[in-house]
């Protein structure tokens, strides 16, 4: 792999392991400079683990990282003042202010006090806090914390910024005005390395999608290719309270050129190369005593893409929300 | 470099006003120095005319319980709340960034360390005390302390671990450092244990700077209590990278 200079991030055979578990398992990676890039996977894929090492919180086990050009190896903190991180986590200090919190992130990185004040005027406002700027971070709702913790991430204005899980349990006003704030910093010039476990804010924001499965890229390429796989290809949803997920095999087979693509209690997917007509399925289903409830087709999109090259169900992704709103369909901005 | 010290500075101005300056821990660092006076000034009985001999041992534990408590707090704590990862994330090198961390907890114990002599200065004559020798020797108790609690923070997980464990070898040590009572009248096996504590040092140059009568030449002390603190300071960055940049 040909390492370049520039405010782009690469990576190559990097490997972290924790007691017996291997959390990043060889992970090859390059971020072209002014690049959105998404890293989608599931929790526990090694997503927050690949941010950790290429921030200099973890070390690596093998492997080699260069970010804007400098040798992440030799010297960890060398690159330390290129980055601005966003974690999982809002961890700004409770018992300050919002104002407090970003004036004293702009002092972590060397600004000078007035640029710092400054600067934490123009984010708060930026960000739609300035009214609560005086009030402690403690206060702040989840989306306000969150969003004054993605305001701390770019105070000395980095040209790279990693955003691990930017909407993970937000509300979804939040989190669709913290994807256009994403969106913004993207097309101004910022390279932007965003983990996220929800499909439709990769499939939303970025440039190319790497998916990420047992600490391993599965698969990466930009946007449009992703999709690509799945052009020509027709799916029909169908909600069927008090359904088996068997009940989706048996009703394929019943339908020529037909196949189940995902089948859970109470939900099944078809899917077929030729437009499927709504009325035979929706009449087996009454004739087998099944009520259905609504019948939608739906356009063939990233999920279909990701279902199919890592083999993890869509669901199970949700499910990985922990009851968080933001990522969901209802909440892609 | 001029951007290191920008980011020194805000750590430490954060820790002062978010922590060292709060009502709570300010009566604390009154209180505690005062009760300690009371107790021991009732214990001997001997009326406030013992208050000077009181002095070095008072002025110790005053500034060990001030600073190894609040680290457990500055930094402990923190990690917890994972804001430390904003410190570590910063491009500043880990040894200036631990010592901004811990330039509160110093200021803090010096200042711990005066209400006691404040104290003393109303009930009994202090002529005669080598100010020069005080003025040297408590910072420097004050340093060797923090960096003892900043060893502990940064060698467990939980707050409630950094003040049990602390308190395992704080109150052994207020016994075996010649605080209150002499080294020499110690139970001969205890001795070398008590050469080996930072403290006994600390003491032993403030009980020469008020009364004349330490055992160990100055600058012996002031050496080998230097010596502990950067042996205390180097595992404490050692546990750092080993235990949270792992």
């Amino acid at each position: 792999m040909t390492m370049t200079a520039g405010a782009g991030i690469e990576v190559a055979g990097l490997q972290k392991r924790f007691g017996d578990v291997l959390a990043v398992d060889g992970l090859d990676m390059t971020v072209q400079p002014g690049e959105l890039y998404a890293l989608l996977g599931p929790n526990g894929a090694g997503k927050t683990t690949t941010i950790n090492l290429l921030t200099g919180l973890a070390r690596p086990d093998a492997g080699r990282i260069v970010i804007g050009g400098i040798d992440c190896n030799r010297n960890p903190k060398a690159a330390q003042h290129l980055l601005g991180v966003v974690p999982d986590e809002s961890n700004l200090y409770p018992e300050l202010s919002g104002y407090d919190n970003l004036c004293f992130c702009g002092a972590l990185y060397g600004l000078p006090r007035a640029e710092r004040e400054r600067r934490a005027g123009e984010l708060l406002q930026a960000f739609g806090l300035a009214e609560a700027g005086a009030r402690r971070f403690g206060g702040y709702s989840k989306g306000m914390k969150r969003r004054l913790t993605i305001a701390a991430g770019m105070v000395h204005r980095p040209p790279i910024l990693f955003l691990d899980e930017p909407t993970t349990g937000i509300d979804v006003a939040s989190a669709r005005q913290v994807r256009q704030l994403v969106a913004q910093l993207h097309s101004e010039g910022t390279t932007i390395l965003l983990t996220t476990h929800y499909i439709e804010e990769a499939e939303r924001l970025c440039d190319r999608v790497a998916f990420i499965v047992k600490g391993r890229i599965v698969q990466v390429a930009p946007l449009d290719e992703l999709l690509q796989q799945v052009q020509g290809r027709y799916l029909l949803e169908l909600t069927v309270p008090g359904a088996l997920p068997e009940v989706g095999t048996a009703l394929a087979a019943a339908l020529p050129q037909t196949t189940v693509r995902e089948a859970a209690a109470g939900r099944i997917r078809l899917e077929s190369d030729a437009p499927i007509a709504v009325a035979p399925p929706v009449r087996w289903l009454e004739e087998h005593g099944l009520q259905v409830t609504e019948a939608r087709r739906v356009q063939p999109s990233l999920e279909e893409v990701f279902v199919e090259i890592t083999g993890i169900e869509a669901q199970a992704m949700r499910n990985d929300n922990g009851g968080g709103s933001g990522g969901g369909q209802g909440g892609a901005a | 470099m001029r951007r290191w010290w920008t980011a020194f500075g805000a750590i430490m101005a954060k820790d002062l006003r978010a922590y060292y300056l709060k009502p709570p821990n300010i009566s604390w660092g009154i209180i505690f120095p005062l009760a300690w006076a009371g107790m021991f000034l009732l214990r001997t009985g001997e009326g406030v005319g013992s208050a000077r001999g009181l002095l070095a041992g008072l002025m110790v534990v005053s500034i060990l319980f001030g600073t190894t408590s609040m680290l457990a707090v500055t930094v402990t704590f923190e990690r917890r709340g994972r804001s430390f990862d904003r410190l570590l994330l910063a491009p500043l090198p880990l040894e200036l960034l631990m010592l901004a961390k811990t330039v509160g907890a110093i200021l803090f114990g010096v200042v711990n360390a005066l209400v006691p002599v404040a104290l003393a200065a109303l009930l009994v004559d202090l002529r005669g005390i080598n100010w020069g020798a005080l003025a040297v020797t408590v910072p420097l108790i004050a340093v060797a302390s923090t960096f003892m609690g900043l060893l502990v923070a940064v060698s467990v997980t939980e707050v409630f671990e950094a003040q049990t464990l602390s308190n395992f070898f704080r109150f052994p040590m207020m016994f075996l450092c010649g605080l209150f009572v002499p080294i020499a009248r110690l139970p001969l096996f205890l001795r070398p244990l008590s050469y080996a504590l930072p403290l006994t040092y600390g003491a032993d140059a403030l009980h020469g700077a008020i009364d004349g009568a330490q055992v160990l030449p100055l600058g012996v002390n002031l050496a080998v209590l230097t010596a502990f603190c950067v042996a205390l300071f180097w595992l404490s960055l050692r546990n750092v990278r080993r235990r949270w940049i792992t």
